[in-house]
């Protein structure tokens, strides 16, 4: 767990993203980004459709390769990284397209999330060992205060694919919190919420930064976003066009014209 | 048999939910509970000797139907690791079966004389090796790829057995020993075994014992099929409570969360194709033990025509009928896959048509299986360890 934060400037930076560029064939989806992330912020990943925001993500978390450039994690460099690992390392995210485990409850969604962290295989479990019995008990534990944390405390036991959708979003943020991450990675988190669901999901992200971890969200809604983050860093097209606080960005020309300012574009 | 059977029986697995029903108060102590799995397993190990009305085959001998019972029971139990948990759709499963057997049919009779109680386990590790050469390849493609690559392993390890001088080519083994008797095995004689036990015969529904039948405490020969079917029971036990075990645990999670998403789980921090792999060489284990056992059974025979590829089939078959993901509807599967066409052999050519029909009224009308995976049961075990956790939190 990170430590508690202080004054921003001096934080060290948690990830680095430095010059990346991904081309697939010859579209590039990300073009010589860099920003990076500082331990117990909120930054706030955004622009338009098609920005690359979720390559962004999942260039980070390994699903893609990076085609030039690095990633840095805690002073690691990611490339090449099987993507359990830098799970395990402490990167942990939610999806823009829900992907719980359906047929499992909701605290097993939970379970499975913890257990990326625990040291338990099949001769532990097989033979019943302490080991296997206070790494289960603590992730129980664990798993139902993180259900609480984030409000779906009652279901437990309810499948996931039986959970309402906000529940469902809610639950992801559980499973990827009870990785243990350093970093918390939000995919778009109120895609699909009304008003009074996004104010109570900015609560809940307030609270997940309180409790010490940082925070990466990609959002559309840029009311959230200003409500809830730190810094933003803004891209169009796969480039990096603004980095600042939500006051600067709002202000920032290249921004207005790339995004706010048309209104069509915002509510797709 | 297409990969859309798991898939679509998962997806309709819901359906079975609402049949759980709550325990009746009388099952719900421990100690009750405890004595019903007692009597149950008790009962199990009596039922050839029972020959209940009904239930017992009018014209094959029903310990022998017994001992395919519990030998499909086996299988379509360790089948149901992979297919079931892992949701690895796996059609070669009888490739496994075969190597067990051989590997047994090999060291005790063929090339080596050596105990039975020896060749078991290892066979277990001589399947559990081929699973993870044949898994570590073959999982790296998903679905209905390795589907046909299973398929190809299961015809490979028949042609090669075919084929192999070494392994007796088309006419197999013979004369593979069963495990060893304890106690006097004189055939013919009454003195076999420790002691002996009549078996009841019934005239209408009035039972009586019958003192003519008696199966000899332990004792495996020609004769009797029943200490073989004691045998393969304890065994499927033991495989039972390792599996129950297993799956409640981190592997359980890692085995269903894979199935349910593959990308998700990597994402989560499960090493999705170590606990495949894992999953794979598990239920190959299994497999091996059954084969290993079918090799050392009463025929004491085994040839390239006992595995064929239409047995992989019937096993998938006996998985999804049970319910694929629950063990205790694998299991029921592999039993009733076995006995149908026993019970209804004195309908002769009528029986496979029997057999298949009620195949497809099982699947029409509960797709999901005879007894789907319940999730109930789980939450609320987790529901009592959370309570304990909290009772011991009290304490301290």
């Amino acid at each position: 767990m990170p430590d508690t934060p202080t004054a921003p400037d001096s934080r060290k930076a948690l990830l680095e993203v430095d010059d990346v560029t991904i081309r697939f064939g010859g579209v590039s989806a990300l073009d010589s980004v860099s920003f990076d992330i500082k331990q117990g912020e909120i930054l706030g990943l955004i622009g338009p459709n098609g920005a690359g925001k979720t390559t962004c993500f999942n260039v980070m978390t390994g699903v893609y390769q990076a085609t030039s450039g690095q990633i840095r994690f805690d002073g690691k460099p990611l490339a090449k990284m099987k993507r359990y690992r830098i799970t395990k390392l402490g990167i942990a995210r939610t999806f823009q397209n829900i992907r719980l485990f359906k047929s499992m409850t909701a605290l097993e969604n939970v379970l499975v999330g913890a257990d990326a962290q625990s040291k338990v295989g099949m001769f532990n479990a097989l033979f019943r060992t302490p080991l296997h019995r206070r790494t289960e008990a603590e992730s129980v534990e664990e798993a139902y205060r993180l259900l609480e944390f984030v409000g779906v405390g009652g279901k437990a036991d309810e499948l996931a694919e039986n959970l309402s959708y906000g529940d469902q979003r809610r639950l992801e943020i559980a499973r990827a919190m009870a990785t243990k991450p350093k970093l918390l990675c939000l995919d778009e988190p109120a895609a699909g919420f009304n008003p009074a669901e996004k104010k109570r999901l900015m609560e809940l992200i307030r609270k997940v930064r309180d409790d010490g971890y940082t925070v990466l969200l990609i959002e559309h809604d840029m009311r959230l976003v200003m409500g809830v983050t730190d810094r933003v860093v803004v891209l169009e097209f796969g480039r990096k066009i603004a980095e600042g606080s939500p006051a600067e960005i709002r202000d920032n020309p290249a921004v207005i014209a790339a995004y706010l300012g048309v209104d069509e574009e915002d509510a797709s | 048999m297409s990969t859309t059977a798991p898939a679509s029986a998962r997806s309709s697995r819901g359906l079975g939910r609402p049949l759980q029903v709550q325990l009746p108060p009388f099952l719900r102590s421990r100690s009750a509970r405890f004595l019903m799995v007692a009597l149950g397993i008790l009962v199990a190990y009596a039922l050839p000797l029972l020959q209940p009305p009904f239930i017992t085959t009018p014209a094959s001998d029903f310990g022998g139907v017994m001992v395919t019972a519990g030998s499909y029971a086996l299988v379509a139990v360790g089948l149901n690791i992979v297919i079931g948990y892992a949701g690895l759709l796996d059609l070669g499963y009888v490739g496994f079966y075969a190597t067990g057997a051989y590997t047994t049919g090999v060291l005790t009779s063929q090339h080596a004389h050596w105990p039975f109680f020896l060749v078991l386990p290892l066979a277990l590790v001589v399947t559990t090796v081929s699973g993870l050469l044949l898994g570590a390849p073959a999982i790296r493609v998903r679905g209905d790829y390795l589907a046909i690559v299973t398929l190809g392993f299961g015809e490979i390890i028949t042609q090669v057995a075919k084929n192999t001088p070494w392994l007796g080519k088309a006419a197999g083994i013979k004369n593979i020993p069963p495990p060893p008797s304890i106690g006097p095995d004189e055939i013919g004689t009454d003195q076999d075994g420790i002691f002996q036990i009549p078996h009841l015969s019934w005239n209408g529904l009035v039972p009586s014992i019958d003192d003519a039948h008696k199966t000899p405490f332990l004792t495996f020969g020609v004769l009797d099929a029943i200490p073989y079917y004691w045998l393969i029971l304890t065994i499927i036990i033991v495989v039972l409570i390792a599996d129950i075990l297993i799956k409640d645990s981190r592997v359980g999670r890692a085995w269903e969360a894979t199935r349910e998403d593959e990308d998700a789980a990597e994402l989560m921090g499960v090493p999705t194709f170590r606990y495949k792999l894992l999953a794979f060489a598990t239920g190959a284990a299994i497999g091996g033990v059954a084969g290993s056992m079918l090799a050392a059974g009463q025929g004491g025979f085994i040839s390239p025509d006992v595995f064929p590829l239409q047995l992989s089939m019937l096993f998938v078959a006996a998985v999804l009928i049970g319910g694929a993901g629950n063990r205790w509807g694998a299991l029921a599967g592999g039993v009733l896959v076995a006995y149908l066409p026993e019970r209804f052999r004195t309908l002769s050519d009528w029986r496979l048509l029997i057999f298949g029909l009620s195949l497809m009224v099982i699947v029409t009308f509960r797709p999901q299986g005879i007894l789907p995976p319940r999730r109930t049961r789980r939450a609320l075990r987790a529901q009592a360890e959370i309570e304990e956790i909290e009772g011991d939190t009290v304490d301290a």
